[in-house]
């Protein structure tokens, strides 16, 4: 079973329904011997950093969270991927979960062509590094994408990146157990669906 | 790079695809559900439902369907029609849209674009406009372009962005149905006032005016019904052909 987060953030029927239509089940909660119990864990989120992070301190699954992804694989989307840095200047600063190294900043100011648009909104490609999460996408494969900040400093951690401008944004990261991705898997079609695939083969 | 976006949309009333020109004459087509998975798999970037039921019944029958589609179509889902306060965003983003447009809902109580922003983000939020030239002035339409509102387009547009739309579809009614290609004067007219994405609206009437519209670098998407419902233009073809011409495709 695949336990997705629920602190009051976002939509997650689509994600439920994009696992269920690969064969994977999941469960909705916030029950941490649920959380324990499952095999997999995905944090969603969308929304303002500040804002995501207060829910989900008051939910009291942080302690949980830290130490669960340490033993099983583990998927950020989206703001939930960025919820895993260290800080976030977005209404901020405020502080992340810190599972992987690096911050979360805005792209608008990073963007040396100011007529390009943020939100970054719509479909781009992924470059992609060597990781069993993209064993079945090749590189260059499209993503969708709805941001206006993104994660830097993290180069290290970073699998894949999207071109915007001058901007190479994180695409998707990967500490040990913990992944994370800036675009929506659950919404980027057949190649969404065949890294969530691999995320539930891992 | 982000790739421009090609985006049908259905037009559904109690249950089914229905696609009008210049807004009278509506004539069914075909199953919502099965049309998305066939647009879905053609390459549809994003997929517009459109309700303009007016009973109860036909809106439930709508979120029904909105529902089964987003248990199988895994690409963004935009919703509009009968979207009036901040419970209808509730109530469709329940059933799976991403996005939710705004129209004539906006123009009879323009707080719920801010509401709306605030309560989902402003990536939730589409302002659609029906646009019409009179005496020479862009002027928004309301009603499924039936009423002229008196209101300034793009004042309109720019307000709505500034209370936090994050994505404007243009519908110009003088273009729309004709097939003579959008309306890229009305267009450009947008893109130089808002900075957020433009999706086109109304005119699309082969493969060409969709090349003619992507020269135009402040348009991101072009939407269109009829064509794609009557595979008059297949999407398939329609993106390899526009990646030829040197637009950025998701194929």
């Amino acid at each position: 079973m695949i336990a997705i987060i629920d602190y009051g953030v976002g939509n997650l029927f689509s994600l439920a329904c994009s696992f269920r239509s690969i064969g994977a089940e999941t469960e909705i909660t916030r029950d941490p011997a649920r959380i324990e119990a499952a095999e997999r864990i995905i944090l969603p989120g969308v929304g303002a950093f500040g804002d995501a992070m207060d829910k989900l301190t008051a939910t009291g699954l942080i302690p949980v969270l830290k130490r669960e992804a340490e033993r099983k694989p583990f998927l950020g989307i989206c703001l939930g991927m960025q919820l895993l840095f260290d800080e976030s200047e977005e209404y901020g600063p405020h502080k992340g979960l810190g599972l992987i190294p690096g911050r979360v900043c805005d792209l608008r100011a990073d963007l040396s062509d100011k007529s390009l648009k943020v939100p970054h909104m719509g479909w781009n490609s992924l470059e992609l590094r060597d990781d069993p999460i993209f064993r079945h996408i090749r590189n260059g494969e499209y993503v969708y994408y709805v941001h206006s900040f993104y994660a830097k400093d993290c180069a290290e951690h970073t699998i894949g990146v999207s071109q915007y401008g001058n901007v190479s944004v994180t695409g998707a990261v990967r500490r040990g157990l913990v992944y994370g991705t800036q675009f929506h898997p659950e919404k980027s079609g057949d190649t969404g669906l065949r890294i969530l695939r691999a995320f539930v083969e891992l | 790079m982000l790739a421009k976006r090609i985006i049908p949309c259905l037009d559904v009333r109690d249950g089914r695809v229905v696609k009008g020109t210049n807004f009278t004459g509506l004539r069914d087509i075909s199953d919502p559900v099965e049309l998305a998975r066939y647009y879905n798999d053609s390459g549809a970037d994003e997929l517009v439902f459109y309700d303009i039921t007016a009973s109860a019944e036909g809106r439930k029958l709508f979120t029904d369907i909105l529902r089964r589609t987003a248990s199988e179509v895994f690409i963004p889902l935009t919703v509009g029609g009968g979207i009036n306060t901040v419970d209808d965003f509730d109530r469709v983003l329940k059933c799976g849209a991403d996005k939710v447009s705004v129209n004539s809902g906006a123009i009879a109580n323009p707080a719920l674009i801010g509401a709306a922003a605030k309560k989902y983000g402003d990536q939730c939020v589409v302002l659609s406009m029906d646009v019409k030239r009179v005496n020479g002035q862009f002027r928004v339409f309301a009603k499924g372009g039936r009423e002229d509102t008196g209101l300034d387009a793009l004042e309109w547009a720019e307000r709505g962005v500034g209370d936090g739309a994050g994505e404007i579809v243009l519908n110009s009614i003088d273009t729309d149905g004709v097939k003579q290609g959008f309306d890229l004067e009305m267009l450009d007219a947008l893109a130089a006032r808002v900075s957020v994405p433009i999706i086109a609206s109304g005119g699309a009437g082969n493969m060409e005016h969709f090349a003619e519209l992507f020269t135009h670098p402040g348009i991101d998407a072009g939407l269109a019904a009829s064509i794609f419902h009557s595979r008059q233009v297949d999407i398939k073809a329609l993106k390899r052909y526009l990646r030829e011409k040197g637009v950025e495709m998701r194929l």
